[in-house]
């Protein structure tokens, strides 16, 4: 047998065989390991979804699952956007969304709630990689600062003062970190932008 | 027995992967803001390096030398892929946190430098004992730094080991009004803790050098006949 093998690794073809062997059982691992994580992955990820949702809307909001009740819709650049909408008894009364902004170190991933009327719900950053310390107070963990604007609307608050006080709006900004807080600011607005340009659509209740 | 003695005292000292060989520094510094990252990171990595080890060694009678890097990087890559998708599936809360970082073990050169100098050339026991003890000496360095920079930095330890163990909580270790040193946390903070344990093992080591070298000095006749 020692023998065999060490004839057979003379050979040129023994090099593309063993490597296309290798590359075979490395697949048919990841293949199995790949279904047996599927469900529990899926299922985590929906938890973790269902959690940020519930954040941004308040309780007893919406009775339905909004993780199921999605509909796509594109934006002005012609990308995708996955819209959950919520229900009060079967009618349409709010929407979840992401929206998003160039942040100091990246794009700024900030999950919105509106209602009907368009009025701000709740807003989460869900993904930034700002500077810790001084750009991170965007997230609800290190301050309240994100919740300034819980109730906001372009009724009650004009487009233009839709930016923090530096830039003449009425959001603070942080000691050291102005790009940040404004970078949130727009993805807010653009978010609710977004809404009420497609207002009748999201609030369409015919299922998707 | 002396053989596993050796493998251990190289991973955890001697050829430990960071402090001697200065390996897979990219992961070490990004991800060792807070100990509870950087040991997660740390298990992930042990993971990796004993079944990388494993594997390779189980079938070092067939890989082709030629090809041998190409075969260690798609074994290595399939693991790494493989325990991302188990610390997604069972760690999420961790996983969110570890990101990109998971995915790069592939590129952490301590796990391709121990296949390429241990495991191609030794049986499957001393193979994943060398996978474990460098892993091990990975973690204990980097749970360290992780430790040092957040005790520096935020004035806390432990935070976030709820993701791990729920039952547990970080703990405030500076002064609750501790403004933080925010240049721990960055990357410069990771290069001057990283510098100072470096320094610190090359004293411990030149104090043992030294302190054999006068025990030499004292004993002549035993040290000429003992072989170098």
């Amino acid at each position: 047998m020692s023998m065999d093998l060490t004839a057979a690794r003379e050979r040129l073809s023994w090099q593309g065989v063993s490597l296309g062997v290798m590359a075979m059982v490395a697949s048919a691992a990841l293949v199995i390991a790949n279904d047996r994580t599927r469900e529990p992955i899926a299922k985590a990820e929906a938890a973790d979804m269902q959690a940020s949702l519930s954040q941004v809307l308040p309780d007893g909001f919406a009775d339905n699952d909004l993780l199921k009740d999605t509909v796509e819709l594109s934006e002005a650049d012609g990308s995708k956007k996955l819209i959950y909408r919520a229900r009060k008894a079967g009618v349409v009364n709010g929407a979840v969304f992401r929206t998003s902004a160039r942040g100091y170190a990246g794009e700024i991933i900030v999950l919105v709630g509106v209602d009907a009327q368009g009025t701000l719900l709740g807003a989460r950053v869900v993904k930034h990689s700002e500077t810790p310390g001084l750009g991170d107070k965007i997230e609800i963990a290190k301050a309240k600062w994100i919740l300034d604007f819980n109730g906001k609307s372009f009724d009650n608050l004009p487009p233009a003062k839709w930016a923090v006080k530096k830039d003449g709006g009425v959001f603070d900004q942080f000691a050291g970190a102005t790009i940040t807080p404004r970078a949130v600011v727009k993805a807010v607005k653009g978010g609710l932008e977004f809404f009420s340009a497609n207002r009748a659509k999201i609030l369409d209740g015919s299922a998707s | 027995m002396s053989v596993y003695r050796d493998i251990a005292r190289n991973g955890l000292w001697k050829q430990n992967a960071i402090l001697a060989q200065l390996l897979g520094l990219c992961p070490l510094l990004a991800v060792s803001t807070n100990f509870v990252s950087a040991v997660s990171l740390g298990l992930a990595t042990i993971l990796v390096m004993m079944l990388a080890n494993l594997a390779i060694s189980a079938l070092r009678a067939f890989i082709p030398y030629e090809i041998r890097i190409p075969v260690f990087i798609l074994i290595i890559a399939a693991l790494v892929t493989i325990v991302d998708l188990l610390f997604n599936a069972f760690l999420h809360d961790l996983y969110l946190v570890l990101g990109i970082f998971i995915p790069l073990i592939v590129t952490n050169c301590i796990v391709l430098a121990r296949v390429e100098a241990f495991a191609a050339k030794n049986g499957l026991r001393a193979s994943t004992l060398d996978g474990l003890m460098m892993g091990v000496g990975f973690i204990w360095v980097i749970a360290l730094l992780g430790a040092v920079r957040e005790i520096i930095g935020q004035g806390t330890l432990f935070a976030g080991i709820e993701m791990i163990v729920p039952s547990l909580s970080g703990i405030q270790v500076l002064p609750a009004d501790y403004p933080g040193f925010l240049i721990a946390i960055l990357p410069p903070g990771a290069f001057f803790v990283l510098g100072l344990l470096i320094a610190g093992r090359n004293w411990l080591d030149h104090r043992a050098n030294e302190r054999l070298r006068l025990q030499r000095q004292q004993m002549p006749p035993v040290a000429e006949s003992a072989p170098a």
